[in-house]
C-alpha cells in the first residue's frame, strides 16, 4: 500500500504456519511425480507408495512415543481434532473442552452438545472447574498442549490424573499442534490417549496432519469408504503430504533443542526492545507459562486491525484473534475467556517465531513497531 | 483532519476504495487505479454470520476479494459489526419502537462509511476515501472546497444518503461513479472482467435479511423490540375505524393497508407508539406548512433563516422549495406533505446538497 518497497520481509506469523523445511520439499518430490502409487494397490508402483508411508509412519510413531499402528494420517490438524470430539463423544454433555481450544475442538465440542470448562486470569484451564464438571457420562476430554494464540502450556498431566480420577472411561485428547515445535510431545502425552498433530505448523506441508490413537481406544470414524488408516480414516493415502511430514518431523525433533533456545533469545530480544521503545504496551500472559515462541501483546490505544495493516506496510507480517469466515477479525475467544473484554481484545496482536527466524528478523520489527504504533496513536 | 481538497485529476492520491462486492464500488476501485492513484480496497464487516444474504455477507466479500485481485490491487476486510450495531441497527430498532422512521442508510455514511472508515484510512496514511455512490464531489467552491452534487444518472442519484456529509468529510472523499451513469459502469464492470458486472443492485436494508413486503422487517424487529397492536383513529371524527398488527411498524405517510374513508383514501397522520394509536385521514390531512428538523448539518457554512432551498424527504422523492426557519424548513407555494419522523431531508440549492436534517 503506502510507503517504500518491501525489500524484507520479517515474517513473524509462526503460528500461524511456517515455510516448509528443504528437508520436507525434498522428500515429497518423488511422491509428486514418478512414484505417484497409490499405497492401497497390489504392484510394484503401489508397493513403492506403500513402503514409504509405512515408513514415514515409523518415524512419526518413534517421535511420538506411539506404535505405528497407533498414528492415523489425516488431512490436518482440524480433521484431527474434529476425529478425536466427534469420534470419542456420544451424544449431549458427553464431551468436554477448555474454553481457549482451538475451533477444531471447540466447535466439534459445541456441535455435541458438549460443554465447556472455563480458564483461569492466566488463560490456564481451571482444574476445580474441570473436576466439577466431569460425570460418568463424558467419555472424551479435550485440553491442548499450547494454546495457539497466546502460547501458554496446559497442565495435562494434571488434566489426566483428574479425569482417571473423576470418570475413568473418558478417553483424554490433547491438541498439540502448537507443541511439537518446541516440547518434546512423546513425554509430555505418554498419558493421552489421543494426540493431534498438523505438519505445516513445524515445517510440513499444509493439510497433512495426524492424530495418535493409543491402542485400545475406540473411534467412530468421519470418512468411511475404504480400508485406509484401519479403517480410522478412508480415503486415498496423501503419501507424498505424510512423507513431507515425516521428514519435517525428524527434523524438528533433531533440531529442538537448538531452535528453543535460539528463539528464546530472539523472543526475549524483541519484547525487551518493544517494551522498552514503546509505552503503553503489556503482556498477555505471564512468561513462565507460555512457550517462548508465541508472544501476545496488547498495545493501549491501537486496534489490532489497523497495526497489523501498518506492520505489514512495513514489511512485518503478525496477526491477531482468528479470522472469520469474511475474512474480518472477530476478538480472540481465548483472550476473552481469560476475562478480558472485548475491547481490549481487540488491541492484542501476536508475534510468533520459528526456528528460522533471524536476528535480523528481530531488528525488523523492532525497527518499525515503535514506529507503527506512534504513527496510529497520533 | 481538514486538509487541502483532494483532487483526483491532478495528482496521485493514496486512496482506500471502500468495496462493498458490488459493481458501483468495483468500477470505482477500477477507475481509480486506472487514473494511477496508490489503491487499497477494503471490506467492511458490518453484519451477518457465515450463511446471511444480505450486504456485507460472506459471498460479498468475496466478490470484493475477486474484484481487488482482478484489478491488482491488496484487500482488507474491516471488522466494524460492533459499531454498526450499536451507532445503526440499534438505533434503527429504538427508533421504530418510538413510532418513528429511521433511515438506516444514513446513519451508516454518518457513524461508519464517513467517519469510522474514513479515520481508520487518515490513520492508515490514506489521503483519500472513495466509495461508488452516485453523486459528485466537485471542487470549485470558493477557497476550493467541495461541494457535493447529484450523480449523473438522475434515477441513481444518491447524494440523499450523503447529504450529512460536510467539507470535513468531503475533503477527504472520491466518488468515482457519479460521473457516469449506472449504464455505463455495468459496461465499464463488462469491459473490465469485473465479476461483480452483471450483479443485481442491493435492495432495502442490508441487516434485514432480503424478501418482500413487510415480512422481513416485521420479523427482524420481532426479535429487538416488542411490537404492540394499535388502534386506527380517524382524525376528522376521533372514531376508532380500525387496528393494525404492530404499531411500531407504522409509517406517517403511509396508505395502504388503512381502507378508505368517506373521502377516500386514508393515510397515517401519526403514530403515538405510547398510546398504541395511530392517528389518520384524507390526503389533505396529510398536508403541512412546516417541517420541524433535529440533527442538522450543514455542508459548508450554516444557510441563513429565510434562505430559499429544496427540500427533499427520501432517497428518490421529488424535491419541494421550501423556506429554512429556526426550526426547520417552511414550504413555499402552499402546503406539502407531512414528513415521517425519523426521516432525513436532505437540502439541496439547484443539485448541489447545501445540508440536511432529521423530521422531528
Amino acid at each position: 500500500m503506502t510507503g517504500g518497497p518491501r525489500d524484507q520481509i520479517a515474517y513473524l506469523d509462526h503460528a500461524a504456519t511456517t515455510p516448509m523445511r528443504a528437508e520436507a520439499l525434498a522428500a515429497m518430490l518423488p511422491f509428486l511425480a514418478d512414484s505417484y502409487g497409490n499405497a492401497s494397490g497390489s504392484h510394484r508402483v503401489a508397493r513403492a507408495a506403500r513402503r514409504a508411508l509405512d515408513g514415514a509412519r515409523e518415524v512419526l510413531a518413534g517421535l511420538l512415543g506411539a506404535s505405528p499402528g497407533e498414528v492415523v494420517f489425516t488431512g490436518g490438524g482440524t480433521e484431527a481434532d474434529n476425529l478425536a470430539v466427534l469420534g470419542a463423544s456420544g451424544g449431549p454433555r458427553t464431551a468436554l473442552c477448555s474454553a481457549v481450544e482451538h475451533p477444531a475442538v471447540l466447535e466439534a465440542c459445541r456441535a455435541v452438545g458438549g460443554r465447556v470448562v472455563a480458564v483461569d486470569r492466566r488463560g490456564v484451564v481451571d482444574l476445580d472447574a474441570l473436576w466439577d464438571a466431569l460425570d460418568e457420562r463424558v467419555r472424551v476430554v479435550s485440553v491442548m498442549l499450547v494454546n495457539n494464540e497466546t502460547g501458554v502450556r496446559q497442565p495435562l498431566e494434571h488434566v489426566v490424573s483428574v479425569v482417571r480420577e473423576r470418570a475413568p472411561g473418558a478417553i483424554v485428547h490433547t491438541d498439540a499442534v502448537q507443541a511439537f515445535g518446541w516440547l518434546d510431545v512423546a513425554a509430555l502425552t505418554a498419558e493421552a490417549d489421543l494426540v493431534s498433530l498438523s505438519a505445516h505448523k513445524f515445517g510440513g506441508p499444509k493439510g497433512v496432519g495426524a492424530l495418535v490413537v493409543r491402542g485400545g481406544t475406540v473411534l467412530r470414524p468421519m470418512l468411511r469408504g475404504g480400508p485406509q488408516e484401519r479403517e480410522r480414516r478412508a480415503g486415498t493415502e496423501n503419501v507424498a503430504g505424510v512423507v513431507a511430514m515425516a521428514a519435517a518431523a525428524e527434523a524438528t525433533a533433531r533440531g529442538r533443542e537448538e531452535a528453543v533456545s535460539h528463539v528464546r533469545e530472539l523472543s526475549e530480544r524483541l519484547l525487551a526492545g518493544i517494551l522498552e521503545t514503546v509505552p503503553g504496551v503489556h503482556e498477555a500472559v505471564h512468561r513462565p507459562d507460555r512457550i517462548d515462541a508465541i508472544c501476545n501483546l496488547g498495545v493501549e490505544g491501537v486496534e489490532a486491525e489497523e497495526l497489523l495493516m501498518v506492520l505489514d506496510e512495513l514489511g512485518v507480517c503478525a496477526s491477531a484473534g482468528s479470522a472469520c469466515a469474511s475474512g474480518a477479525m472477530e476478538p480472540s475467544h481465548v483472550l476473552l475467556a481469560m476475562g478480558l473484554k472485548a475491547e481490549e481484545a481487540k488491541r492484542h496482536v501476536r508475534l510468533s517465531l520459528g526456528h528460522a527466524t533471524t536476528a535480523s528478523d528481530i531488528d525488523a520489527a523492532l525497527a518499525v513497531f515503535p514506529e507503527a504504533v506512534q504513527r496510529l496513536r497520533s | 483532519m481538514l486538509g487541502p481538497p483532494v483532487l483526483c485529476e491532478n495528482w496521485d492520491v493514496r486512496v482506500l476504495v471502500g468495496l462493498s462486492g458490488g459493481v458501483d464500488s468495483s468500477v470505482a476501485a477500477a477507475l481509480l487505479a486506472e487514473a494511477g492513484h496508490d489503491v487499497v480496497a477494503a471490506t467492511m464487516k458490518l453484519w451477518g454470520g457465515a450463511g446471511d444474504s444480505g450486504c456485507c455477507s460472506v459471498g460479498d466479500v468475496d466478490d470484493a476479494r475477486r474484484v481487488a485481485a482482478r484489478l491488482g490491487i491488496d484487500h482488507h476486510v474491516f471488522n466494524f459489526s460492533e459499531e454498526f450495531d450499536a451507532k445503526v441497527v440499534a438505533p434503527y430498532a429504538e427508533a421504530h419502537a418510538l413510532g418513528r422512521t429511521p433511515n438506516p442508510c444514513i446513519e451508516c455514511n454518518r457513524h461508519l462509511k464517513f467517519r469510522r472508515f474514513l479515520d481508520r484510512a487518515v490513520r492508515l496514511g490514506f489521503e483519500a476515501v472513495a466509495t461508488g455512490h452516485h453523486a459528485r464531489i466537485v471542487s470549485d467552491g470558493p477557497e476550493g472546497l467541495p461541494r457535493l452534487v447529484r450523480g449523473r444518472d438522475a434515477a441513481k442519484d444518491q447524494s440523499y444518503v450523503l447529504s450529512m456529509l460536510t467539507v470535513r468529510e468531503l475533503t477527504r472523499v472520491l466518488l468515482p461513479v457519479g460521473a457516469l451513469t449506472k449504464q455505463e459502469v455495468r459496461a465499464r464492470a463488462a469491459a473490465l472482467g469485473l465479476p461483480t458486472a452483471e450483479k443485481p443492485d442491493s435492495q432495502e436494508v442490508c441487516f434485514v435479511a432480503a424478501g418482500r413486503g413487510q415480512g422481513p422487517r416485521e420479523r427482524f424487529l420481532a426479535q429487538r423490540i416488542e411490537l404492540h397492536p394499535g388502534r386506527l383513529v380517524e382524525h376528522a371524527s376521533g372514531a376508532v375505524v380500525g387496528t393494525v398488527a404492530a404499531v411500531e411498524l407504522v409509517t406517517v405517510g403511509q396508505r395502504r393497508g388503512l381502507g378508505f374513508s368517506p373521502s377516500g383514501r386514508r393515510y397515517v397522520l401519526e403514530v403515538d407508539a405510547a398510546s398504541a394509536t395511530v392517528r389518520v385521514g384524507s390526503e389533505e390531512d396529510l398536508l403541512t406548512d412546516a417541517v420541524e428538523l433535529t440533527t442538522r448539518t450543514w455542508v459548508a457554512s450554516p444557510l441563513p433563516v429565510g434562505a430559499v432551498v429544496l427540500a427533499q424527504a427520501s432517497a428518490h422523492g421529488r424535491p419541494r422549495p421550501v423556506r429554512l426557519t429556526e426550526t426547520g424548513v417552511r414550504y413555499l407555494g402552499g402546503p406539502g406533505r407531512r414528513v415521517a419522523p425519523g426521516q432525513t431531508v436532505a437540502l439541496y440549492a439547484g443539485d448541489e446538497v447545501v445540508g440536511s436534517g432529521i423530521a422531528v
